[in-house]
């Protein structure tokens, strides 16, 4: 099933803000590996790092001090790059153009790759993306962003993923967005795409029922550091690092006490 | 459209749009209402009388007539300084804005030459230096070329405030190129805010030429409504009493810019929602 | 008594071409002092709007379509917001909108915004004593009292800055607060010491009664008494909150809980509800269950019978079905 290739490589790795007295660590000498097909998840409270550290894998943000390898080698040709690697965000609606229709913006995905298919090769790749989301191509005909609802939304984003057919996924915050009853459909989309193409997926989030539920280890970052790597059972039910504690009792559990009054 | 309907909403609007249809209507159609001879038809100076209900210039020539084409060349030269203030003022700011770094801080610099120095005295120095041939167009052109600094530090601030959004790091992630992330992520954006400060740099154009030619250094082959004030001011009109001679040129001018100025702030009103009542 | 009746409200919006959107319809609830109510629903259900009706805030496009919300006996329907602003606001019900931590005045530092709300209240009372009392309030809330009323906004973190809105918001000892999604932007940490802040707030008598908002179930179960569901302007199913969480009897209600992940055990195993679509247009006119286009037992006659309150196992649900 999983070949044992290392997607991503850290050593020692850093990323800092600023300069003078005002530098900023916001990922703080992370050393870790993540393999072909795993998915792992990046939990953690604000400002712990981990969207500083999914744009590390993106190529956006450069490693200022230590290694990040993607696939044994440095990231420098960002454009191919993003061919391998994409994203998902959190809020849907930002991220498409609200002038142009969903179906164009569908269709502008195909700019990243080499040789750009013929026309009709374009547009029938849409129409599956759109398919294997649920979602019928007369449903969005000549529909802009905003007529559509969150949820929809979000399966759009998943489309584009569909079309592009990147190697890795990094999906930030994929869900937050969503309406909770929504939530397990689009889960359920990503998890179908990720078996399809055999991706490698980083999921970044803040809630660690979620991370527990989809993926195969977690990391626990605090404050740029990632204090606790493991596997969900290990992590979220035998944790070591304080942090990690610290995070869990914070959630409002509705098995345990949470605030003694 | 809704926009339109909007708009129509604002009297501050309605006034403006109206007053300036007036004014442009006799620009375009003012030689087929009116007609017009640039002749000398009667005495110097000679009060408003019959059809000559503007009186003549010092010359003799009907004042209707040269306030006519006077409106045709204001006009014609705020809306050539304008597009051409406005068109390079947008992509300076929008490149400088989006690409940040050391192009950013380049471009900065020159926007900020541009505004530390008066336009006004570049557009005195670039005027009389061409002691002929200075016609209008060429005067439009300058205007143009040295008012768009302000344009650009506007548009520049907006774009910096865009680039950040989520759909414009997708856009990259789609393979897009700075050039198509400009015209398609970012001016759109903007268009509503390009088109007030487009109506902003005509006014302002209407008013250089004004100034320009009321110290003598306008277009030298056509009359214009600052050339009409001039003629007033080196004929002693003002002091002699001759109001026709000033009058009317400093009101339509005023009426215009004015009629601008009510459009881009009623403008305001509709694009911004949280402005509107 | 009854601190707060609220008696079939419903309200819709004008909007801009002239059509009504019945965002609340029929919501009814009494409430006791020292209650704790949570209202729970997701996004588009209503319950924004029902804030600003429960407050009698009836700025347009919102306007109400019919009902009555009573505070202390006091109506508040048919009254100006500068009647609400003055009597009602700050002393007797007191709201903090949904994202007020970021909506502080950046340009006044916190001590001058909080003296402003007391002066706008308090005729006839000297800067030097509000600033004397607003010091011996913000000492109650645990933070550095000194540094948070003398910063700007913008310096202050998340947290800070949404203890001091709940603070400004509490001044006045206000009989009952409403709070929507008071958290809901805030990571667990700092969500836990705002939740603590609020607790210590009621032990120490400063309000009694309280409406809290949110999307989050679980955060419910440890803080409200009772839970009432919302959905498509209508309250669904309404109960003590160990009723909700842990038995709940109507179909959506089932779904929210079913949808909720937890980092224990079996979860692995168990698959989160999936619900397909979105909760209907209220711009259109409902015909039936609100819940029916989705709902997962739904029959036949759920589209076309209006669906009304009853009582099962001890609370109210909104089903005719449910058992």
């Amino acid at each position: 099933m999983q070949n044992n290739k290392e997607v991503f490589t850290a050593k020692n790795s850093s990323c800092q803000f600023g300069h003078g007295k005002k530098i900023i660590k916001a990922v703080d000498n992370v050393s870790f590996s993540i393999q072909d097909e795993e998915i792992v998840s990046l939990v953690g409270g604000s400002g712990c790092g981990k969207s500083v550290l999914a744009k590390m894998m993106l190529g956006i943000h450069k490693p200022s001090s230590g290694s990040f390898l993607y696939n044994g080698k440095e990231i420098t040709d960002l454009r191919q790059h993003w061919r391998e690697v994409q994203m998902v965000l959190q809020d849907p609606f930002s991220c498409f153009n609200q002038f142009f229709t969903i179906r164009s913006q569908l269709k502008s995905s195909f700019g990243i790759f080499k040789e750009k298919p013929s026309n009709k090769e374009i547009e029938e790749r849409v129409d599956n993306a759109l398919l294997a989301v649920n979602i019928k191509p007369p449903e969005i005909e000549g529909k802009y962003p905003f007529e559509l609802s969150g949820g929809q939304m979000q399966r759009m984003l998943l489309a584009r993923i569909f079309i592009m057919r990147p190697k890795v996924l990094i999906a930030d915050e994929p869900t937050s967005m969503v309406d909770a009853c929504v939530r397990a459909n689009i889960l359920d989309y990503l998890m179908k795409i990720k078996n399809e193409l055999k991706m490698t997926i980083v999921f970044i989030t803040h809630d660690i029922g979620l991370a527990y539920y989809v993926s195969d280890r977690l990391f626990i970052m605090h404050k740029g550091a990632i204090v606790e790597q493991g596997t969900p059972d290990e992590v979220a039910l035998s944790p070591k690092n304080e942090h990690t504690l610290a995070l869990l009792d914070d959630i409002p559990d509705i098995h345990k006490q949470w605030i003694v009054r | 459209m809704k926009l339109l309907k909007n708009l129509l909403k604002s009297p501050m609007f309605v006034c403006g749009i109206s007053l300036l249809l007036i004014t442009i209507i006799l620009a375009v159609f003012g030689s087929s209402i009116f007609s017009i001879t640039m002749d000398r038809v009667g005495q110097q100076y000679a009060a408003p009388h019959g059809k000559y209900f503007l009186g003549l210039d010092d010359l003799g020539r009907d004042y209707v007539s040269l306030m006519i084409r006077g409106l045709q060349s204001s006009l014609y030269v705020g809306l050539l300084a304008g597009v051409i203030a406005t068109v390079i003022g947008t992509f300076v700011g929008i490149y400088g804005g989006f690409k940040g770094g050391w192009v950013d801080d380049l471009l900065n610099m020159f926007t900020n030459i541009f505004i530390v120095i008066p336009s006004f005295v570049i557009l005195i120095l670039i005027s009389s230096s061409f002691s002929e041939g200075r016609s209008l167009t060429l005067i439009g052109i300058i205007i143009g070329l040295t008012t768009w600094s302000w344009t650009a530090r506007a548009v520049r601030a907006q774009s910096s405030a865009i680039k950040t959004k989520d759909h414009i790091i997708l856009a990259k992630l789609n393979g897009a190129n700075t050039v198509k992330i400009i015209l398609v992520h970012i001016l759109p954006y903007l268009a509503s805010y390009v088109f007030m400060v487009f109506i902003l740099q005509v006014a302002s154009g209407i008013l250089s030429e004004a100034s320009i030619s009321m110290i003598g250094l306008g277009p030298l082959d056509t009359v214009s409504l600052g050339t009409i004030l001039n003629q007033a001011k080196n004929t002693g009109a003002l002091g002699d009493g001759v109001w026709w001679a000033f009058i009317p040129a400093t009101v339509v001018i005023t009426v215009i810019v004015f009629a601008l100025y009510l459009i881009n702030t009623s403008m305001e009103g509709v694009f911004n929602p949280r402005l509107r009542k | 008594m009854a601190i707060f009746e609220v008696d079939n409200l419903s309200l819709h919006y004008l909007t801009r071409f002239g059509k009504k959107v019945h965002s609340v319809t029929g919501v009814s609830f009494t409430m006791e002092k020292g209650e704790i109510l949570g209202i729970a629903g997701e996004s588009g259900c209503g319950k924004s709007t029902l804030v600003n009706g429960l407050m009698g805030l009836f700025i347009p496009p919102l306007y109400p379509t019919a009902g009555d919300v009573r505070v202390a006996g006091e109506s508040l329907m048919n009254r100006s917001p500068e009647d609400i602003r003055q009597n009602v606001l700050c002393r007797k019900v007191s709201m903090i909108p949904q994202g007020a931590f970021n909506a502080l005045n950046p340009t006044r530092k916190v001590k001058d915004i909080a003296a402003d709300v007391m002066a706008a209240h308090m005729k006839g009372i000297d800067r030097k004593e509000i600033y004397e009392r607003l010091n011996q309030r913000f000492d109650l809330f645990g933070m550095d009292t000194k540094r948070v009323l003398n910063s700007f906004p913008v310096t202050l973190t998340a947290g800070e800055r949404q203890r001091s809105v709940i603070g400004i918001s509490t001044l006045l000892n206000p009989q009952m607060v409403i709070a929507d999604e008071p958290t809901s932007a805030l990571d667990v940490t700092t969500q836990k010491v705002v939740i603590k802040m609020i607790f210590d707030l009621l032990d120490k008598g400063i309000f009694s009664t309280m409406i809290f908002i949110t999307h989050e179930l679980p955060l419910l179960r440890h803080v409200a008494d009772n839970i009432a569901i919302m959905y498509a302007g209508q309250f669904v199913e309404v109960g003590t909150a160990d009723q909700i969480v842990f038995d709940p009897r109507h179909p959506y209600t089932k779904a929210l809980m079913g949808a909720m992940l937890s980092a224990e055990p079996g979860q692995k195993q168990k698959k989160p509800t999936a619900i397909e679509g979105a909760p209907p247009n209220l711009a259109n006119e409902q015909k039936g269950c609100r819940f029916a286009e989705r709902c997962p037992c739904v029959k036949d006659s759920c589209h076309t019978n209006e669906q009304e309150i009853r009582m099962v196992a001890g609370r109210q649900v909104r089903c005719e079905y449910a058992e």
